[in-house]
């Protein structure tokens, strides 16, 4: 007998994951993204289209994409990892925050209330990955052009909320904060894909629900050859990387 | 005023003239202008901050050797140390706050705590701290305010105002007074053990940073401190008392003792940590080391650190420091001063390795910029200056008003006033 094979796009699939998800508790959900670093080919497209989706000002990058170059010349290779926040489940940022402005939402995903804040940075030394920034108040074209250009104070819809950042303006969050990739919250709930899944041309990033055994990514982080970053330290990572 | 308050003050004031741009900066343009950033978001300020802390925790304790555990030979500096260590905390709290991203939120640690956090408890306890501190400080010197409100002029409306209505009291009463220091020392002495061990514990917590990841950590934090606090309470006992080292040699020479077992201790500590740490093929914590003996900030821990601090002074209190209260005074105030180096290698080597490899070339942007060498700005030397003017000015000017210098006892002045 013939197997019927489902062809889907990817995208496609991922994206009724994300709406069965929506239709669940926020607290029986739990976002989780699997990279596969086979398909990465290091465009950094996802960086790029995290900058433009959250509007980050210099200084700040949610995601970047690590190089490692391999061998001696000539025989020299290159692998790439791709780094979002791992959104962990014993996210050592958390804990340490003197006034509760971050914590971690019951669907997984770790935030900072921009509007309590108060800029200690003790988070950013606590991150074993490096994933928080600090916004010192950067603006790309300041001291480049006569004025700071629209682009960039252009407000980000971070937390579903929009946050304009001003030159000048020091008590405005988020400068003055710590700063994070959220997953993009603002684009799942209105059922989009976070950006940087949407952009990645390699079709390396997988996102979804891991409580659902029906997604995509849950199926994929069931994968023999997944591994998480610094599995040692307890933090227990939401992303995974295929090997 | 003494010309050497004068010196102090003089010192004072132009640091806070050379700080005033510095902080102008930095309550218009907010962090902008700092050198540290995401790859070290820790840096001069939090170094200013952990070595004032230190020596505020430090002075502290020396004073609770004479209010609560009865060593009578120190009690001529017993008022300054208590002094000393409220000038040093606030010191240390003006550079921890300058340092927030949002210095107007400070109070939320107080209104919405975060229990799981070493920093919050901190916080907490440095405010306990103070107000211990001013009672203290107050029992100690009630009636010496009482007595010294007869006096007329500026000192006298002072002393008026700081007695608070207590009288001049009979020797009982200040056999009283004392019990009650007693009991707030006794206090003190576990809630410094506490506040300086917890920001020993700051460091030691983050999981992430393998070089603070010790239990060693907080006990080193507090060795340090009593250590730097010794240091300065010895320069302050030789060379601000008049005639200090000449007049009480003997307490001198003591504090340099005290102050030689401290760095012995400091150093047993230190050794231990380079050694273990540097056994290992682990790069997170062999490199914060590697880092403090050979990278471009050597010079921190060779000529600051162990020379000045530590080496010096140790060869100097075991000899001309046996005899001579000018010897021990001046290596004092060298290892107090040099004591800044140990501290900033307590912050800074923490960020020696990016937390991932290779991510120092994933992204370069202005303060995130893992390649780039830390020099703090001179903007962040001016709020640092301007800071410590701040402090200067509160010693010179507190000592020059408080009665600080041990006076004769009641009876004593009661018998002067007699004959007068």
């Amino acid at each position: 007998m013939p197997v019927e094979v489902e062809t889907k796009s990817m995208t496609i699939r991922m994206l009724e994951d994300l709406h069965r998800a929506l239709q669940k508790p926020l607290e029986e959900r739990r976002w989780g993204m699997v990279i596969d670093l086979r398909k990465c080919v290091g465009c950094n497209a996802c960086t790029v289209a995290c900058k433009a989706e959250n509007n980050t000002p210099p200084g700040v990058a949610y995601h970047v994409v690590i190089e490692e170059e391999i061998g001696q010349y000539p025989n020299v290779a290159r692998r790439f990892l791709p780094r979002p926040c791992m959104q962990c489940e014993h996210p050592p940022c958390v804990k340490v925050c003197p006034v509760n402005a971050t914590y971690r939402r019951p669907d997984g995903i770790v935030v900072i209330d921009y509007d309590v804040c108060i800029g200690c940075r003790y988070c950013l030394t606590a991150c074993p990955y490096g994933a928080r920034s600090f916004d010192f108040e950067d603006f790309y074209t300041a001291g480049h052009t006569p004025e700071v250009a629209a682009y960039d104070t252009n407000p980000s819809f971070e937390y579903g909320r929009l946050h304009q950042r001003l030159p000048g303006r020091l008590n405005q969050s988020p400068i003055g904060n710590a700063r994070k990739c959220t997953f993009c919250i603002h684009r799942l709930e209105k059922g989009m894909l976070p950006a940087c899944i949407t952009t990645c041309l390699g079709g390396a990033r997988i996102f979804g629900d891991l409580n659902d055994p029906k997604s995509l990514a849950a199926q994929m982080a069931a994968s023999p050859r997944v591994v998480r970053l610094k599995e040692e330290l307890g933090t227990e990572p939401s992303v995974y990387y295929l090997l | 005023m003494r010309k050497r308050l004068w010196l102090i003050l003089a010192v004072g004031v132009i640091a806070l003239a050379f700080g005033v741009v510095g902080m102008m900066d930095r309550l218009r343009f907010g962090l902008l202008h700092v050198g540290y950033g995401t790859p070290i978001p820790w840096a001069l300020w939090v170094v200013f901050y952990i070595y004032f802390i230190g020596l505020s925790a430090g002075a502290f304790l020396i004073s609770s050797l004479v209010y609560v555990f009865g060593f009578k030979q120190y009690e001529a500096i017993g008022r300054i140390a208590v002094f000393t260590a409220l000038v040093s905390l606030i010191t240390a709290l003006l550079f921890i706050w300058v340092d927030l991203g949002h210095m107007e939120r400070f109070t939320e640690v107080f209104t919405r705590p975060g229990f799981h956090s070493p920093l919050a408890w901190i916080v907490w306890l440095y405010t306990a701290y103070f107000f211990l501190l001013v009672a203290e400080a107050w029992f100690l010197m009630r009636r010496s305010f009482a007595r010294g409100a007869r006096q007329g002029g500026l000192k006298g409306g002072l002393y008026r105002i700081l007695a608070l209505g207590t009288q001049e009291g009979t020797p009982a009463d200040e056999a009283r007074d004392m019990r009650i220091v007693r009991v707030l020392g006794s206090i003190g002495v576990p809630l410094a053990i506490a506040f300086h061990g917890g920001t020993g514990t700051v460091f030691a917590v983050t999981i992430a940073r393998a070089y603070w990841y010790s239990g060693l950590f907080p006990l080193l934090f507090l060795v340090s401190a009593l250590a730097s606090g010794g240091a300065l309470l010895t320069a302050v006992a030789a060379f601000i008392i008049p005639n200090g080292y000449q007049r009480h040699r003997e307490l001198v020479i003591s504090l340099g003792r005290l102050l030689l077992i401290l760095l012995l201790v400091e150093v047993l500590m230190e050794v231990a940590e380079f050694l273990v740490s540097l056994y290992g093929t682990a790069p997170a914590h062999t490199a914060p080391i590697q880092e403090q003996l050979f990278g471009p900030n050597w010079w921190i821990f060779w000529m600051l650190g162990l020379i000045g601090a530590v080496g010096l002074p140790m060869l100097v209190l075991v000899t001309a420091g046996r005899r001579s209260g000018l010897a021990v005074g001046l290596v004092a105030l060298l290892s107090a001063i040099c004591f800044i180096g140990i501290r900033w290698n307590i912050v800074l080597p923490g960020f020696a390795l990016p937390e991932l490899p290779g991510l120092e070339y994933a992204l370069v942007e202005p303060h995130l910029n893992y390649l780039a060498r830390y020099t703090p700005t001179i903007m962040e030397w001016q709020v640092s200056a301007f800071a410590i003017g701040i402090a200067l000015i509160l010693f010179a000017v507190g000592y020059h008003l408080l009665p600080l210098e041990k006076e004769p006892s009641t009876e004593t002045w009661q018998r002067q006033e007699v004959s007068r």
